[in-house]
Order: C-alpha cells, then sequence, then structure tokens
C-alpha cells in the first residue's frame, strides 16, 4: 500500500489514479485502504468513497484470483450467453459480482468484449473463451452443476 | 466595487462584477426558479432549474456570470417546459406527505413546484418510480430520509465547504445516486460533526429535526458553552426551550454553530434543576426559603470576615454576576481570596502575556483569521474545543492557507495540515525556541519589527543557544528536518496567526510555554496586524470577562493590581470602604489553605472543582476540612452536594447580562425565560445587603456595567445601549465614542515603555514523567460534545448517545502490548488514584501516551492528574501525569 501511494504525490487530482493502483495492487478498494487514501490525499473519506462508488471500475470486496467476465453484449445474448452464464453460475456457485469463498473465482458480467465472432464468449482474466457451450464450460470450470439450482 | 448593467426580462439591472446572473436577478427581486442554490455556497448546477434564455442561448443562471449588455428573459415557452418537465421528475420521485411533513410551508420543491403549475394530471403521466430508503434515524439530533432528497447537493456541499468536514458526498451513479457517507454507513457512525448545518440548509424534508418544535417566540443571545460567543436566537415555547439558531449578522460565526450551541440546550430546562435554596440540617440537604438561607448564609459569614474566607466566581457566569461577587470578597469580607477556574486554563496566557506584551488577551480576531496565510496552532484541538474557530482555519485553509498543527495527539486538523509536529508533551519550550532559533540561524528574522517594536533581543538569542535543532529534535523528538521546514513556513508566510489552547498552558512551565509564544510571534514580526498574532484560545463563554471583572487575587476589575496603591485608592473611592492590599489566594492554593484551616468558609459559583480541578482527591478533602460552603448553581453537582447551603442560580437563558468572549468582545445575554432560580447577581447583592453592606443597591445588570464602566477602563465605553448592535464591542474601549479594538498593539505595546518583551527561557521538563511503575503519559482535553465538567452537556440526552461514556485513547501498539482491544473495559491508575475507563484503540495516541477528558462523573480523570503548580500562575499540570493501564 504505502509502495504504491509512494508513486503518487498525494494531490487530490491524483485520486483516481490511486484508486486504480491500490486496486491493481489488493484486488480490491478495502475500508482501511480508502481511509488510508483520504489521509493522503487530503480528500474527506466520503468523497473517496463517493468517486469510487460512481465508477463501475471499483471493487469493495475482495476479486477472485480468476476473474471471470461473461459477455452479455448484443451477439453473445444471441446466441445463448445468458445460458452461459447460467451454467457458469451453478458450477461456481456465485451470482454476479460474487467471489468464491476460496477467492479463486469471481464472476461478472459485461456488456461486450469484443470478439462478437466467437460468441458466446467469457473472458478469465486475460484469456478470451469463445463459441462456448454448456459442455465446453464444464470443461473449463470442472464440478458438477447442482441441478435445479437457484 | 466594478458594477455591470445587464437587462433581465427587459428591466435594466446593475450589479456587481462576478455575480452569477441568478445572484443579480434574486437581488432585484426577480424569481428564477431554483433548488441547489445557496447563497452561503458556490454554483453547483445540478438542479437545472435556473436556465434562462441570454441572446437567444439557454444557459444556467447559477452558473453564468453577468456581463455588460446581456440580455436575459428568465420565461420563454422553452424554458418553461423544460423547467416543467425536469420538476416532474423530481415529483415523480418525492414521496406526496407534504401535510405530516415538517418542512411544510417551508419547502423549496413545494414552492417551485407551485410556481411552475405543475398538476397532478401533469405527473399522472410518469410511471411512479419512488425511491426505498430506510430513514437513517442514527444521529440524535435530526433524521436523515433519503427518500425526499432531491440530490440538490446542497448538504454535501455544506458539509465541504462551510463546515470542512465533509462526512457526506454523493455515491454510487445513476438511479442509484445517494447522499452517502463513507460505506454508506449511518451519519452516527461516520466523522459527521452533528453540527446541523446541512439540516438547516435542506430545502426539502430529507433533514428534519427529531421532535421539531416550532419556536413561538426568539431572543437573541450569546451561547453559554465555549470562549468562541456565538450569537444565536434561542427560541421558546411558553417556559421552554426549545430550539437555537444562528445569527447570520454576527462577526463571530455569520450564524454558524456547533452541535453544543444549536442542539445542547436541553440543561435549561432540566428536571433535575434546583429550584429552592437547600440548607444543611442533620447532615442532609433539604429545601428551604430564599429569606432563610440568605439570612444565614449572611450571618454564618459575617464570621469568617478577612483571609479566612475565599470566593470562588465562574466563568460560564456574566461579567455583572463576577463584579459583584468579587465586590463582595474585597468590599464586604475584606479579602482578595478571589480566583476562579481561568487558574486552570489561562492563567499562565493572564501571565505571561501581560509579561510580553502588557495584556494577557488574544491579540486579534476571529473574523481576522481568514486573513491569515499561515497558522500554528500548537496545544489546541480547535475543531473539537472551539469549534466555529476550528471552521474559520479550515475555511482559510481551504483559501490557500498553510496550517502547522503541533499537537502530540494526532487531532483532527491534522486531515488538512501542511505540517503535523508531533512533539513529545510538555516539551514545548525547546519546540518553539527551537523554531526560534532555526529562524534566526537562517536569517528570516522580521529586524524591523525587532529593532523598532520589542526590547531584549540580544539576551533572548543569547538563551536560543541552548536550543540548537538536534538538542530539539532529542527532546521534542520532532525530526530536525520538520523542524526547519516548520520555522521556514511560520517565518516567511505572512501575516502568521499563533494560535493556543490549554495544551501550552496547563504545565508545570505554563508560563513559559506562553512567553515562547510571544517570543516567536515577535521575532517574525507577527504582532499588531491583521490575521497574526497571539491568540490563546480560551475555554469558557466568560472567562475572559470573568479575569476583566477582577475575578482574579491579585488584580481588581480592568487588571489594575490589588498591591498597587493607586489602584487601592480608586476602588476605595468607588466602594467607599477599606480594602485589603495582600493579593489573595488562587484557587489551587485555597483548597490547600482549606486542608491546613487557613481558609474556613469558601462562597462557590457555579464551579464543580470536584470533577475539574487535577488531583480531585486533594480537593474533595480540602472541601471537607471547610466549616461552611456555600455552593450557587443550577444543578446539585458532586460539589454541591458537599455543601452547607446550595442557592439555585440561573442559567444564561434566565438573566440579563454579558459575556467577554476569547476575542475581548463583550456581548449582550438576553433573559428569555422566567428564572428558575434567582439570576446570580441578585442572590449576591442580596446575600451582600443581609451583611449590611453599601453599594450592592444595583436595580439591573446594566446598572452594574455602569459601575464596572466607571472603573475598568478597558470598559471605559460599554453600555448596554451601544451593546444592542450586532458585533458588541472589543475592549480595550476606554470611552463612549470609542469604537472597540479589534487588534492589540497595532503601534505600540501594553508594557510600561511600549515595547513588546523578549523573554529568554531554559527548558524545563514535566514534573512528572512516566517510569516504570506508571509507564505511559497521560495527556487530558475535551470532546467535541461535551462540556468541561458536564453539568450541561450530559444533561442533554443527544449529547450523551453522541458521547456517552469516558475514553481512553491508546495507541495500538501499547494496546496490542497490554492485550486490550478496542471496547474493552480499562483501569487507569497514577500515584493519586485510580479510575475505569472503556479502551479507544486509534493511531491518534502515539506510542507511550494516553488520552482521557474530564467530562465524567464515574470517570474522575482528574483523580489522576497531577497537582505540580508553575511557579508564576499556579496552573496545575493537567496535561502530563504518569499513569498504568490495566484491564479491568
Amino acid at each position: 500500500m504505502e509502495e504504491v501511494l509512494g508513486r503518487f504525490k498525494g494531490s487530490r487530482g491524483e485520486l483516481i489514479g490511486i484508486l486504480q493502483a491500490v486496486q491493481e495492487r489488493l484486488g480490491y478498494l478495502p475500508e482501511r485502504a480508502m481511509l488510508r487514501i483520504a489521509r493522503f490525499t487530503k480528500v474527506p473519506e466520503s468523497q473517496v468513497f463517493g468517486v469510487s462508488s460512481f465508477y463501475a471500475q471499483f471493487r469493495f470486496k475482495p476479486v477472485g484470483r480468476r476473474r471471470v467476465m461473461v459477455c452479455q453484449g448484443t451477439a453473445c445474448h444471441v446466441r445463448g450467453g445468458a445460458k452461459i452464464l447460467d451454467e457458469i453460475e451453478k458450477r461456481l456457485k456465485i451470482r454476479p459480482g460474487g467471489t468464491t469463498p476460496d477467492l479463486e473465482y469471481s464472476l461478472d458480467t459485461v456488456a461486450c468484449i469484443g470478439a462478437c465472432a466467437l460468441a458466446p464468449t467469457i473472458m478469465i482474466n486475460k484469456d478470451t473463451f469463445g463459441r462456448l457451450t454448456q459442455k465446453k464450460v464444464g470443461d473449463i470450470f470442472g464440478g458438477t452443476p447442482e441441478k435445479g439450482g437457484e | 466595487m466594478e458594477t455591470v448593467t445587464l437587462t433581465i426580462d427587459g428591466m435594466e439591472v446593475r450589479t456587481q462584477k462576478g455575480a452569477s446572473i441568478l445572484e443579480a436577478a434574486l437581488a432585484r427581486g426577480i424569481y428564477i426558479p431554483h433548488l441547489c442554490h445557496h447563497p452561503d455556497l458556490g454554483p453547483f448546477g445540478a438542479c437545472r432549474l435556473c436556465l434562462v434564455d441570454v441572446n437567444g442561448r439557454m444557459l444556467l443562471a447559477c452558473y453564468t456570470p453577468v456581463a455588460e449588455g446581456m440580455k436575459v428573459s428568465t420565461e420563454t415557452g422553452a424554458l418553461a417546459s423544460i423547467r416543467k418537465m425536469t420538476m416532474m421528475l423530481l415529483l415523480n420521485d418525492h414521496p406526496s406527505d407534504c401535510t405530516v411533513c415538517s418542512k411544510d410551508s417551508k419547502c423549496d420543491l413545494q414552492k417551485v413546484s407551485a410556481h411552475l403549475g405543475i398538476t397532478k394530471a401533469d405527473l399522472a403521466i410518469l410511471r411512479p418510480a419512488r425511491r426505498e430508503n430506510p430513514v437513517d434515524t442514527s444521529n440524535p439530533f435530526f433524521d436523515r430520509d433519503l427518500a425526499k432528497c432531491i440530490l440538490c447537493g446542497i448538504c454535501v456541499r455544506t458539509c465541504d465547504e462551510i463546515q470542512g468536514a465533509g462526512a457526506i458526498d454523493f455515491g454510487f451513479r445513476g438511479s442509484k445516486t445517494t447522499i452517502a457517507t463513507l460505506w454508506d454507513r449511518p451519519l452516527a457512525e461516520s466523522n459527521c460533526e452533528s453540527c446541523g448545518e446541512c439540516l438547516v440548509r435542506c430545502p426539502v424534508g430529507a433533514l428534519v429535526p427529531k421532535g421539531a418544535k416550532e419556536p413561538s417566540r426568539e431572543v437573541r443571545t450569546t451561547c453559554p458553552y465555549c470562549g468562541v460567543g456565538c450569537q444565536f436566537f434561542l427560541g421558546m415555547r411558553g417556559n421552554e426551550v426549545v430550539s437555537s439558531r444562528g445569527y447570520r449578522g454576527s462577526p463571530v460565526n455569520h450564524g454558524e454553530l456547533c452541535a453544543k450551541g444549536r442542539f445542547g440546550h436541553s440543561f435549561v430546562n432540566h428536571k433535575s434543576r434546583i429550584t429552592k435554596p437547600l440548607i444543611r440540617k442533620d447532615g442532609k440537604l433539604v429545601k428551604t426559603s430564599w429569606e432563610e438561607a440568605l439570612t444565614h448564609v449572611a450571618t454564618r459569614l459575617a464570621g469568617y470576615k478577612g483571609d479566612a474566607f475565599a470566593a470562588l466566581c465562574s466563568a460560564k457566569c456574566t461579567n455583572e454576576d463576577n463584579y459583584v461577587i468579587q465586590k463582595l470578597a474585597r468590599a464586604v469580607m475584606g479579602t482578595n481570596n478571589i480566583d476562579h477556574c481561568a487558574r486552570l486554563c489561562h492563567a499562565p496566557s493572564v501571565a505571561g502575556l501581560a509579561q510580553s506584551f502588557g495584556s494577557g488577551a488574544m491579540t486579534n480576531s476571529i473574523e481576522d483569521l481568514l486573513e491569515t496565510k499561515c497558522f500554528l496552532a500548537i496545544g489546541t484541538n480547535t475543531t473539537s474545543a472551539h469549534p466555529v474557530i476550528g471552521l474559520r482555519i479550515r475555511k482559510a485553509v481551504r483559501n490557500g492557507a498553510k496550517l502547522i498543527v503541533a499537537n502530540p495527539r494526532e487531532i483532527e486538523l491534522c486531515r488538512i495540515s501542511d505540517m503535523f509536529l508531533r512533539q513529545r508533551p510538555g516539551t514545548d519550550v525547546a519546540l518553539l525556541s527551537g523554531l526560534a532559533r532555526i529562524i534566526l540561524d537562517e536569517g528570516l528574522e522580521d529586524r524591523e519589527f525587532i529593532a523598532q517594536r520589542t526590547e531584549n533581543f540580544d539576551e533572548f538569542r543569547k538563551s536560543l543557544e541552548a536550543f540548537d535543532t538536534a538538542t530539539v529534535e532529542r527532546i521534542t523528538g520532532v525530526p530536525a528536518e520538520e523542524l526547519r521546514h516548520a520555522a521556514r513556513m511560520y517565518a516567511t508566510v505572512k501575516p502568521a496567526a499563533l494560535l493556543y489552547s490549554m495544551g501550552i498552558t496547563q504545565h508545570s512551565h505554563g508560563t513559559d510555554n506562553v512567553l515562547a509564544c510571544g517570543n516567536l510571534a515577535m521575532l517574525t514580526g507577527n504582532l499588531g496586524k491583521p490575521g497574526a498574532g497571539v491568540n490563546p484560545l480560551r475555554g469558557q463563554n466568560n472567562v475572559q470577562g470573568s479575569c476583566d471583572m477582577g475575578g482574579l487575587p491579585n488584580v481588581f476589575p480592568g487588571y489594575q493590581r490589588v498591591d498597587s496603591a493607586e489602584a487601592r485608592l480608586k476602588f476605595e473611592k468607588a466602594w467607599g470602604v477599606a480594602l485589603p492590599s495582600k493579593p489573595g489566594l488562587t484557587l489551587t492554593e485555597i483548597f490547600d489553605g482549606a486542608i491546613n484551616k487557613a481558609i474556613k468558609a469558601v462562597y462557590l459559583v457555579g464551579e464543580n472543582p470536584v470533577l475539574s480541578d487535577p488531583d480531585a482527591h486533594h480537593v474533595e478533602k480540602g472541601i471537607k476540612s471547610l466549616e461552611f460552603l456555600v455552593v450557587q448553581d443550577l444543578f446539585l453537582t458532586e460539589t454541591a452536594e458537599m455543601a452547607d447551603v446550595v442557592l439555585p442560580a440561573t442559567s444564561f437563558a434566565e438573566k440579563d447580562g454579558t459575556f467577554t468572549n476569547t476575542e475581548r468582545r463583550v456581548q449582550r445575554v438576553r433573559r428569555a425565560i422566567e428564572p428558575l432560580g434567582r439570576p446570580d447577581w441578585l442572590v449576591t447583592c442580596q446575600i451582600a445587603k443581609a451583611m449590611g453592606a453599601k453599594g450592592f443597591d444595583f436595580q439591573d445588570p446594566a446598572g452594574i456595567m455602569a459601575e464596572v464602566a466607571s472603573l475598568a477602563p478597558q470598559y471605559g465605553g460599554v453600555t448596554y445601549d451601544r451593546l444592542e448592535g450586532p458585533a458588541g464591542l472589543q475592549w480595550p474601549c476606554p470611552s463612549k465614542d470609542h469604537p472597540g479594538t479589534p487588534i492589540l498593539h497595532t503601534a505600540k505595546f501594553n508594557t510600561p515603555s511600549g515595547k513588546g518583551k523578549f523573554v529568554p527561557l531554559g527548558y524545563i521538563p514535566p514534573k512528572e514523567l512516566p517510569d516504570d511503575e506508571y509507564p505511559f503519559l497521560l495527556t487530558t482535553g475535551r470532546s467535541l460534545y461535551h462540556f468541561h465538567t458536564g453539568t450541561m452537556t450530559r444533561k442533554s440526552d443527544g449529547l450523551n448517545v453522541l458521547h456517552p461514556r469516558e475514553f481512553l485513547e491508546i495507541g495500538p501498539e501499547d494496546a496490542g502490548r497490554l492485550g486490550i482491544s478496542d471496547g474493552e473495559r480499562i483501569v487507569v491508575s497514577s500515584r493519586r488514584g485510580k479510575v475505569e475507563a472503556t479502551a479507544k484503540v486509534t493511531a491518534a495516541s502515539p506510542p507511550g501516551v494516553v488520552f482521557m477528558t474530564f467530562h465524567f462523573a464515574e470517570s474522575r480523570t482528574n483523580l489522576l492528574t497531577s497537582p505540580h503548580l508553575d511557579p508564576v500562575a499556579k496552573i496545575p499540570e493537567a496535561k502530563v501525569c504518569a499513569v498504568k493501564v490495566e484491564k479491568a
């Protein structure tokens, strides 16, 4: 944390950059980090929270080692993106926005990852997986889907 | 002032350059609908209702500055339809429970809606989209119903721009946008300071006071809490105090108030007020008549004339109350044994600044602080103890002023400070002298000021030889580089104001600390100029006044020495009696005197030494040794319970009089309700008259002030008529045509030579430092939510919710080592006593230092504190003593 802050001067204008850098290091923005950033930039803590809650990129909960982004853009939607999401939810037993208790996976939906030709697609960290089927999802995530789950 | 002429709706409007179209229109009486504009705040442009047509373009009136020749139309067909739709969307989000909303008829949403003529039919076309927000009832004084919030941001900006707390901001985004604290928690769990500034500005029913009762009448008066002296309108229904509303015309607070000033007045009508005199019979205090009580007091006191008697007057009482008490002690009882709690706070300021400058008071004015370019705030937790002065500092810093905080504890002001010097408690002389040495070494001193306005500089320069930076670093614990940086900042960014409070004075070398402050300010020429000065922030509402009135053992009213034959002659002539020439005993000596039977009878008004004075066991022993104790108070305080006679006094709301605030401003206190007891000045006069004394036939407090004005030169021009204005009068005000003095020492100092005097100093460590047995250093202070021994604030339920019990603040490392966790009960003990408290683990406390307040009768911090006295001012060392901390 201090090492990350060391790269900045502590001016108000750096707030978003600092939030990004800290999130990159910690994976998310815990309360203690936000309080430290508030002190460092002399921005009131409510404003640090206000800014970070405004942008979708900031996370307030720990994120899994593998961040799964399931595309729900138009092309993926047409080609069954919802079913893919459903299958992943069942296998990881978490909903979008959630993280598995072992901090291995977190799940999010995204609007489009720009790989429409491969629809339906997901990304796990920086890797893209395309032309997915429920079976392929099983190959990627393993585990058994809970029948008649949520 | 540069003016601009424009036309609004065909009317020619002349206005100040830089004003917005909205301001120009409103000033001219032209209404443009708006919701997010507030005259105290910068433009925001959130509500989009103030759109106007400027030369064919649609612009926001609040955000567009006026320009010469501009043609503005406030109403066009297009504007009307845009405003209407904007308003419809706002109304669609808003619950329509107007008739049971306490903002009904004062709601801006209603006003704009009516102005635009929105009908039920208009709203029927929209799908209802109400937000479901539970009401945040966590704050004891007001509720936050975010379902009614229109997101105008006035509360957010007030908290940021006016209060400088920044407890709330816009959180989240789009339709989920709401006003949020950090982590969107209830307000009471945030850093909200409960000042209520947002509450008074909220244009709708989103922020409403709890149990709101509108007053049926209001009286302008002075706040009874701290020395800032905020002016407000006290609101009453019948004989009950129900509200207080800041007076915007006051140069002191401009309408702003803190939590105590706005919400802390329920003590006035508290059920435990004593309303009948009490007299001890068979060991018990029983109710009696005024006649019996006064006769009894007069008869008994007659037996203790001379130095066996002592009076303790009160920094909570009016100038008039204090004047007659000291007159009773001197003229009737024939002793100078009179003192009050100033002994425990700013006696070193009175003594030290009198030596340096000739006047022991704040040199500059509160309003002045907005002109300050650099603050050195040493030993003052300003935002807690003097909240509205804290706002001035925050505002000045916001406008670019530098702030150096010097304090062992990480106080709230550190959040915005440029530098935080964390000196070890009790090392202030070394710190201040170290800064002076660096300033001299680097040639940053004001040579012209030193040469023309001061004396004794060479001796002072010589004394600084002992304070080389390495030594100062070793003593204070402040790194050399920080010392240099701070010295340069204070010496070069001008004007620089030095602010201090108990952190400087409550030491066994408190007077030296004060002298060191004076030295540093003179060295840099920061005196007699706006925005500069040495500014002791005085604690009690009228502690300045009670000193001015001669509530001190060595001086008559107006600081005329009792051992000066000339002064004595003046007062003997005025009062028609012979007066004692020997200075009397100080507060701390009075209790020593009681123990060794030199003092036998005490008349104590509006003080609670059993809780407020260091080494409380000693004080208690002194009180128990007395033959006769009369206590005059609002409540049966811990001290009053030990009295032989208790006389019911009146609060600030029940009597007329004056308070003199920390900046020497004499301001009116006005009777607002029927007295529950008798006004203090009247009780004292009745005692004096029952003893057959002459010169106590005052008809009213104005008559007492007339006598004060005739005797105390500083008050020479003060009359009640002149105090009717919004600003009162700042002393010295020697004559009826004198306008008062906002800044002292502008041309010369008050010393005999007219020059400021440098005083050479040496470093003396505190008298009791931690050792193996008592390894922690305890330092004490005040909370934002309570005042002194809590006689008033502990009777306000809301303030008790915000700060319910005594906490011992301890650093995380120390707590970890002792295995103490946050919220755990602990026992703190010193050589003199022990108390229980709750641990609060916080990095605000540096390693080895713990902190407590002294507001709580159930955790009597002053059982622990040190009785070591400053040799000059006789102030006890409340800021440093050695303690140990254990699990309860």
